[in-house]
C-alpha cells in the first residue's frame, strides 16, 4: 500500500508543481525527464522484471512514432486515436518479435543482439520506403490545440507524459504483486525452475515484451507530437535504445521507482555538464556511457539498489542499539 | 543481370572486404572463445585504431609502416581494458559484460565525436588510386594489400594460438579454467592477453583498412553487427568459421549492394544474422553447442 500512496503523491505533485514554474528551462527539464522515465519504465518491464535485456528497444519506439505520424498525415486521423494505434501496433510488434525469438530459446546476449538487428533492419527499411518519407523523414504540420495533441506550452505535454508515467508506475506496481509479474520474476531468476513448477516461460516473456513495447510505442508517439518530426535515425537508431536501457539500469532494474530515479539523475547530470562545457556534441553521451560502466561495475542493482542496501544497514543498526 | 564482367569484380571486391571483416571477426571470436564474453566495444575499438592510423598518417607515417605501432598500442589498450574494467564487472552474469562494453563503446564513440567532430576523414597515400587489373576487374592496390595482409594476419594469429607456448595456455584456459589455474597458469593474465590479442587483430585491420576507407566516430557501428554476424555464422569461437564467414559476408554484402542498392543491400547481413541465431545458433561450421 505504501507504494500506491507514493504513486498518488507523485501524481499530485506532478500535477501541482509545474503550475508554479514559469521558467521554460525548468519546464523543459521536467518534460524531458518524464519522457526519459517513460523510456526507462518500458525497458524495465522486459529487462528488469522479466530479465530479458534488449539493445533494440528503439524498434517499438520507431513503430509508435511512425504510426503516430502516418495515421495523421496519410489517413487524417485524430492524434488521440492515432496514439491508441501507435500503442497497439508497438505492442503487436513486441509480441511478434517475442514470439519469434523466445520460441527459439534466444536469451542473454544473443537476445540483446537480435533486438538490435531488428531495429537496424527497420531503420534501413524506413530509409528505403516512400510512405515513411525515406531518409528525409516526416514533418507533422503545426496545429496547436488540445484536440490535436499539440500544446503551445510545455505544460500540456508534461501532463500527457505524467499520465503515461503514472500508468507505467501502476502497471509495474501491479506486475510486482500479480501472478503474471511473479511468473516474470521467476523466469528471470531461474527459467528451468520456473518451467518445472508449471510456468510457461515463452508465453510469460511474450507478455512482457508486448507490454514493454506498448509503453515504448506511446513514448514514440508523444515524441512525434512534441518535436513534430521523425526520421529513420531518430526512430530506429541506437540512441533511443541506449537511453531506455541506461535510464532503467542506472535507476535500478526491476524496481518500481528506479527508472524515474535514473531519468532524474541522468538529466540532472547532462544539464550540469551542458552548463559547464556548453553544448559540445557528444559530452552528454560520454556521461551516459561512463555512468553505465560505473553502475554495472560497482552497483549492478542501480541507485535504487544502493538505497535499499543503505536502508537495510540503517534498520539493522537501529535494532542493535 | 548475371554478366560475368559485372559479377566478377563485385565478388572480388567482396572478398577483399571480407578478408578485413574476417580479421576483425577473428579478434571477436578469440575473445569469445577464451573469455566466453561478447565484446560489444569491438567496433568502437576499430574506430579508435582507425583514428590512431589517421593521426600517424597525418604525422607522416605510412599506414603500413604504422602497423607494428598500432598493433602494439591496441594490444596494450585491450589488456588494460580487460584487467581494469571488464574483468571487474560481470558479477556472474554475461549480460553485464555486454552492458559494460556497450557503455565503453558509447564513451569511446562520443569522445571521438568531441575530439574529431563528426566529419568523415580519409588519408591520401601515393598508392590510394593505383589499381591492378585481374581479368575484367580493376582492384585498387590498398584493397589487394588489405586482402593479402588480412589473410596473413589470420594465419599468424592461428599459428600463435595453435603452436606457441602462450597459445597452449590460452587454449587450456578456454577449455578448463580451474584446471589451468591448478597447472600454474595465471588465468587473469591469459584473459587480458587474449583480449589484447583480439584488439591487436582490430589494430592490424585498421592499418589495412584506412588507405581504401574512411573514419568517422560512427564507423565502428557498421562493423560491430557485421562482425557478430560473421562470428555466429561461423560458430562462436570457431577460427576457420570466422575466416570463411568473413569472406562469405563480404561477398554477400557486395552482391546485395549490386542487386538491391547500397542501403537495402545491408539488410542481407542482418537477415542472415537473425536467421542464423534463430534457426542454426551453432553456426554453419560450429558443432552443436
Amino acid at each position: 500500500m505504501n507504494d500506491l500512496r507514493g504513486i498518488a503523491l507523485f501524481a499530485l505533485a506532478g500535477l501541482a508543481l509545474p503550475i508554479f514554474i514559469d521558467s521554460g528551462v525548468w519546464l523543459n527539464f521536467i518534460m524531458m525527464t518524464l519522457y526519459a522515465a517513460l523510456l526507462g519504465q518500458a525497458w524495465n518491464i522486459l529487462g528488469g522484471l522479466a530479465g530479458q535485456f534488449s539493445f533494440g528497444h528503439a524498434l517499438f519506439f520507431g513503430f509508435g512514432a511512425y504510426a503516430q505520424a502516418i495515421c495523421q498525415m496519410q489517413a487524417g486521423w485524430n492524434p488521440w486515436a492515432a496514439l491508441l494505434v501507435s500503442i497497439g501496433l508497438a505492442a503487436a510488434v513486441g509480441a511478434a518479435v517475442g514470439a519469434m525469438t523466445f520460441r527459439y530459446g534466444l536469451k542473454g546476449s544473443y537476445f540483446a543482439l537480435v533486438t538490435l538487428a531488428f531495429a537496424e533492419v527497420c531503420r534501413i527499411l524506413a530509409v528505403s520506403f516512400k510512405f515513411t518519407g525515406g531518409g528525409v523523414g516526416l514533418m507533422l504540420p503545426l496545429k496547436q490545440s488540445v484536440a490535436n495533441l499539440q500544446f503551445p506550452s510545455k505544460l500540456g505535454f508534461i501532463y500527457v507524459l505524467l499520465a503515461l508515467v503514472v500508468i507505467a508506475l501502476l502497471t509495474t506496481w501491479w506486475l510486482k504483486r500479480s501472478r503474471l509479474g511473479a511468473y516474470m520474476q521467476a523466469v528471470r531468476d531461474n527459467e528451468e525452475a520456473a518451467r518445472a513448477v508449471g510456468v510457461r516461460p515463452t508465453q510469460v516473456k511474450v507478455w512482457a515484451i508486448a507490454l514493454s513495447g506498448a509503453f515504448m510505442g506511446a513514448a514514440g508517439a508523444i515524441y512525434v507530437q512534441i518535436f513534430q518530426y521523425i526520421d529513420p535515425g531518430i526512430a530506429f537508431g541506437p540512441h533511443v535504445s541506449v537511453e531506455a536501457l541506461v535510464t532503467a539500469i542506472v535507476g535500478g532494474m526491476g524496481s518500481l521507482w528506479g527508472p524515474l530515479l535514473g531519468a532524474l539523475i541522468l538529466h540532472t547530470l547532462s544539464d550540469l555538464t551542458r552548463n559547464l562545457f556548453g553544448a559540445l556534441p557528444g559530452v552528454n553521451l560520454v556521461i551516459y556511457g561512463a555512468v553505465l560502466v560505473l553502475i554495472v561495475m560497482f552497483a549492478p542493482r542501480g541507485i535504487a539498489g544502493i538505497g535499499a542496501s543503505v536502508r537495510k544497514v540503517w534498520r539493522q543498526g537501529a535494532k542493535h542499539d | 543481370m548475371f554478366d560475368f564482367n559485372i559479377l566478377f569484380p563485385s565478388v572480388l571486391n567482396g572478398l577483399t572486404t571480407g578478408a578485413i571483416y574476417a580479421l576483425v571477426a577473428l579478434g571477436l571470436t578469440l575473445i569469445y572463445g577464451v573469455l566466453h564474453i561478447i565484446n560489444f566495444a569491438h567496433g568502437a575499438s576499430l574506430m579508435v585504431a582507425l583514428y590512431a592510423v589517421y593521426m600517424l598518417a597525418r604525422a607522416g607515417i605510412d599506414p603500413y609502416l604504422a602497423l607494428p605501432l598500432v598493433v602494439t598500442g591496441m594490444f596494450v589498450f585491450g589488456y588494460l581494458l580487460q584487467r581494469l574494467i571488464i574483468n571487474k564487472s560481470s558479477h556472474g552474469r554475461d549480460e553485464n559484460i555486454l552492458l559494460v562494453t556497450l557503455g565503453l563503446s558509447i564513451v569511446l564513440e562520443n569522445l571521438a565525436l568531441l575530439f574529431f567532430t563528426s566529419d568523415t576523414r580519409t588519408i591520401d597515400t601515393p598508392y590510394t588510386l593505383a589499381t591492378v587489373a585481374i581479368g575484367p576487374a580493376l582492384i585498387s592496390h590498398p584493397k589487394l594489400v588489405a586482402f593479402a595482409g588480412s589473410l596473413l594476419s589470420c594465419a599468424l594469429l592461428y599459428l600463435v594460438v595453435a603452436r606457441s607456448r602462450l597459445g597452449r595456455a590460452i587454449r587450456a584456459v578456454s577449455k578448463e579454467k580451474q584446471g589451468a589455474r591448478l597447472m600454474g597458469i595465471d588465468v587473469d593474465h591469459i584473459y587480458a592477453v587474449s583480449f589484447g590479442i583480439g584488439l591487436a587483430a582490430v589494430g592490424a585491420a585498421a592499418c589495412f583498412l584506412l588507405p581504401a576507407y574512411y573514419v568517422n566516430p560512427q564507423v565502428g557501428t557498421g562493423f560491430v553487427l557485421v562482425a557478430f554476424t560473421i562470428v555466429v555464422l561461423g560458430g562462436m569461437g570457431s577460427f576457420v568459421g570466422a575466416l570463411l564467414g568473413g569472406l562469405l559476408i563480404g561477398v554477400v554484402e557486395s552482391l546485395g549492394g549490386l542487386y538491391l542498392g547500397e542501403s537495402l543491400g545491408q539488410i542481407g547481413i542482418f537477415v542472415i544474422f537473425i536467421g542464423v541465431l534463430l534457426f542454426r545458433p551453432q553456426g554453419l561450421f560450429g558443432a552443436k553447442a
